[in-house]
């Protein structure tokens, strides 16, 4: 049976992922962005910038609050998921799109870019994924899988870039990806790949990209991850999304694909929204037709999770005081090590809620109009120009790369000669560019440039007619390579893992099933280099596999350090050896509510015996804490040290519905011993079968309270809503 | 190169445009940094878009390495490697897929550079 559904409660079986992926055909092609709703209604609120909702997600933690309400931001929402092992990122992706990602990035494997052709098979990579066919087509079809399941279309992408960037492309156009990044400026500067070589391939690779409507990202925010001093490199910013845009557009990609991959700049302690919002009003000025992909500072991250969390809300304000069409996120580990799972959605959910929290802002402010931000967004433009114009001063782009114009660290037009200079005739794959002679003819669509079909009688509208139309325009000619190598993919991995798989046995995990990674906090009193080395011996004490510390911050030099620390675990936990209780079980408040409001309910309540305590009792009936009041039940206190006596007297002169006590002290089982008395006194009162009782207290178990007589027990952790639950719950039950 | 801040001197031709002007200046000068790229595309091929070529001809990707060398080789590059596939197909009388295995295999190209000569 062909896997076509996912169950919210079941694992995404990648076995069945894996099945059949021969004959697996993409649902779509393109991009798809979110649909606004206007005044969108949820819970007691309008919203005035959300889109529409998904069918089955995971709120916010706050999200109880307003009855597991999950509203979905404007932007589209991208994590980058890419752990090494492909198999591994489905079940990431899931989790993802289940907090509000819509956008899934694939980082590729270190070196892929300068690997000249396409791989194949599933083999593991390093700080990313080999991109091949097979795990293009097997996330692809989990995917679809999971957009169904949370009820709106998921974008996935990756890069076309390298010395095989129009192969990539040929395989993303038949694969159904809807986005990738695609910029011939990324190759030049950062993997030295020759200039002439890497924008004759991209002609070639943006114009597949455009048949296949994939929405292109550029790689403008590297300028401001390498350069020295990224504040300044604003002015060179637009000169390289500009020139990404324009070259794209002319090669015939519609505007509204071509998005800008923009960062804000700087990050405090800089005064980072002084300086970055003029930039951002400059660019979407000058890039006004286009799409902007807002990215995260990634340039001053360090190891703190919570620092690097503020820089992007403060990324955020930029982005919804101009505009992002598509909201990046970084996850917040990013400083430390490879993304684990649990950051990818911290990610995504630090995004949902920023915006959330800033709906409608936009309505009630606006920027400037005269003042410093609009002096320093005129001032950036201009800057901008006269760079541009020094490019065609010197000769035009190549000439400006070959003379370092590029990645300068000084602030345009001010040169520190620092910048990333390449020559014309050099870099991988020099020397590899052949002019097409005057019968040059390639029987395909979506190529570029010269194509001489006519001779034989091709249309030159239709080239691929010559051979019966191409593999685009027929799927049945793509070639499917499975694996080629016997001891590097994903079959190898799976079986490594199979008792992790299907057992009851697990173990924790950050990035790949079974790691066994967990991360441990804590404070050490002794400085940071001290602090270091003791919490590496604690690590070895509790028993980890290989301590490292990920995150040090002094809390005062000589007082002491936070740490966090990861470690492996070396043994796994059977599941099947354990007891698990089922979660208690609550009523939603509005249930509660209806049935107190249609019967009215009383109880009378006191701490019992010679006890002083109050803060329990009253934490389970005072509104201000989520007792039983806020649903209407009508509540006698009768205060502390309340002889049972006079607890059950109360009950029956109130004629109450239900009588509880709290009991905290223990010694020799004095609760238990109340307990059983105060339902004797209800007995010899000739109440019992009218009045409930529950008594409660940190030292109390369930099953021990029920023991004694009474209807329920509440120990440690109960709250109001559980005993309104057992109320209602056990009134229904009398009244049957 | 290193070079001061001389923003203030440059800058005295943008100075007088509007905003407007500005925007207009800026995209025509970037479409002269961009033509002469696109023409670059628009005459030339490299490894990489003749192996995309002969992927959308239903090539598999190991056989579209092996083709695309053997016409670096063989001096055809200029011709288009899919081109050197669809005419070697067409002399012989056999499907693409034919003709592409038999150049994988490092086999016809003499036959192959004799079509062009």
């Amino acid at each position: 049976m062909a896997y076509d559904k996912l169950e919210k409660d079941v694992k995404i079986d990648i076995d069945r992922i894996l099945e059949d992926l021969d004959k697996y055909e993409p649902r779509r092609r393109g991009w798809v962005w979110r649909k606004h709703e206007e005044n969108l209604q949820m819970g007691p609120f309008t919203f005035h910038d959300m889109t529409t909702p998904l069918k089955q997600s995971v709120g916010l933690p706050s999200s109880k609050y307003f009855d597991g309400m999950d509203p979905q931001p404007a932007p589209v929402i991208t994590t980058e998921i890419a752990s090494g092992r492909f198999e591994d990122d489905i079940r990431r992706m899931r989790m993802a799109a289940w907090h509000g990602a819509d956008h899934i990035m694939v980082i590729r494997t270190a070196g892929q870019s300068h690997m000249d052709g396409l791989v194949e098979g599933t083999p593991q990579g390093i700080g990313g994924v080999p991109i091949t066919r097979k795990q293009v087509r097997a996330q692809r079809k989990a995917l679809d899988l999971i957009e169904d399941e949370v009820g709106r279309p998921i974008n996935y992408h990756s890069y076309v870039s390298g010395v095989a960037g129009p192969d990539v492309a040929v395989m993303f156009a038949e694969e159904g990806i809807n986005g990738a990044h695609q910029d011939p400026q990324y190759n030049v500067l950062y993997r030295n790949i020759n200039c002439v070589r890497s924008f004759v391939d991209a002609c070639e690779s943006k114009k597949i990209m455009a048949w296949a409507d994939i929405a292109q990202i550029d790689g403008a925010h590297n300028a401001n991850a390498t350069a020295r001093e990224a504040w300044k490199v604003m002015p060179e910013l637009i000169v390289q999304h500009a020139i990404n845009s324009l070259f794209s557009r002319k090669v015939g990609m519609k505007p509204e694909n071509i998005c800008l991959s923009t960062v804000p700049p700087t990050a405090p302690p800089a005064p980072c929204v002084y300086l970055d919002l003029p930039y951002a009003v400059a660019l979407r000025d000058f890039l006004r037709d286009y799409k902007m992909r807002a990215q995260m500072n990634t340039k001053y991250m360090e190891a703190s999770a919570r620092e690097a969390t503020v820089t992007h809300v403060l990324n955020m304000l930029i982005s919804k005081l101009t505009r992002a069409d598509i909201q990046s996120t970084i996850t917040p580990d990013e400083g430390r090590n490879v993304p684990w799972h649990i950051y990818n959605i911290e990610a995504c959910d630090t995004a949902k809620q920023t915006f959330v929290g800033m709906d409608g802002l936009m309505e009630m402010v606006e920027l400037k109009k005269e003042g410093p931000l609009v002096e320093m967004s005129r001032e950036i433009r201009e800057r901008a120009c006269l760079f541009m114009e020094e490019i065609v001063e010197v000769g035009g782009y190549f000439q400006a790369v070959q003379e370092g114009f590029f990645v300068d660290s000084g602030k345009y037009p001010e040169r520190n000669g620092d910048g990333i200079a390449r020559k014309i005739e050099g870099g991988i794959g020099y020397g590899f560019i052949y002019e097409r002679d005057e019968d040059y003819m390639a029987p395909v669509t979506a190529h570029f440039g010269y194509n001489n079909v006519a001779q034989y009688g091709g249309d030159p509208a239709d080239p691929a007619a010559l051979i019966g139309g191409c593999t685009f325009e027929d799927r049945s000619k793509i070639v499917y390579i499975d694996e080629l190598d016997e001891t590097d993919n994903v079959n190898v991995r799976l079986a490594e893992v199979e008792k992790y798989r299907k057992s009851s046995l697990i173990k924790p995990e950050m990035e790949w099933l079974a790691d066994g990674t967990i991360m441990l906090n804590m404070f050490i009193p002794a400085n940071k280099r001290v602090a270091e080395v003791v919490a590496v011996e604690i690590g070895k004490k509790l028993g980890l596999v290989d301590p490292e510390v990920i995150n040090r911050e002094i809390m005062q030099e000589a007082e002491g350090t936070r740490i966090e620390m990861k470690g492996k675990v070396d043994f796994d936990i059977d599941v099947d050896t354990l007891v698990i209780p089922p979660e208690p079980h609550v009523l939603s408040d509005a249930e509660i509510r209806a049935d107190i409001d249609a019967n009215p309910m009383k109880v009378v309540c006191a701490t019992v015996g010679e006890d002083e305590h109050s803060v329990g009792l009253r934490e389970i009936i005072d509104i201000k804490h989520g007792g039983i009041e806020k649903y209407g039940i009508e509540v006698h206190y009768l205060g502390t040290s309340c002889p049972v006596e006079k607890l059950v007297d109360a009950a029956v002169e109130l004629n109450a519905d239900a009588i509880m006590a709290s009991t905290i002290i223990s010694h020799d089982n004095i609760h238990y011993k109340n307990m059983k008395r105060i339902h004797e006194l209800a007995v010899e009162k000739g109440i019992r079968d009218k009045v409930m009782i529950a008594c409660g207290g940190t030292q109390v178990i369930p099953e021990e309270a029920v023991k004694q007589g009474v209807d329920a027990g509440f120990g440690r952790n109960s709250h109001g809503v559980d005993v309104a639950t057992f109320l209602v719950e056990r009134r229904r039950e009398m009244n049957k | 190169m290193k070079r001061a801040d001389d923003f203030q001197e440059r800058r005295k031709h943008l100075a007088n445009m509007t905003d407007e002007e500005l925007f207009n200046h800026f995209w025509a000068v970037t479409e002269q940094v961009v033509d002469p790229l696109l023409e670059l595309g628009r005459k030339n091929t490299t490894p990489s878009v003749e192996r995309a070529v002969l992927l959308r001809m239903g090539i598999s990707s190991m056989d579209t390495k092996a083709i695309v060398e053997g016409c670096m080789d063989k001096g055809l590059m200029g011709k288009g490697a899919g081109h050197v596939v669809y005419k070697l197909a067409k002399a012989k009388g056999i499907e693409i897929k034919e003709a592409a295995a038999l150049l994988a295999a490092g086999e016809a190209w003499d036959e192959a550079a004799a079509l062009f000569k």
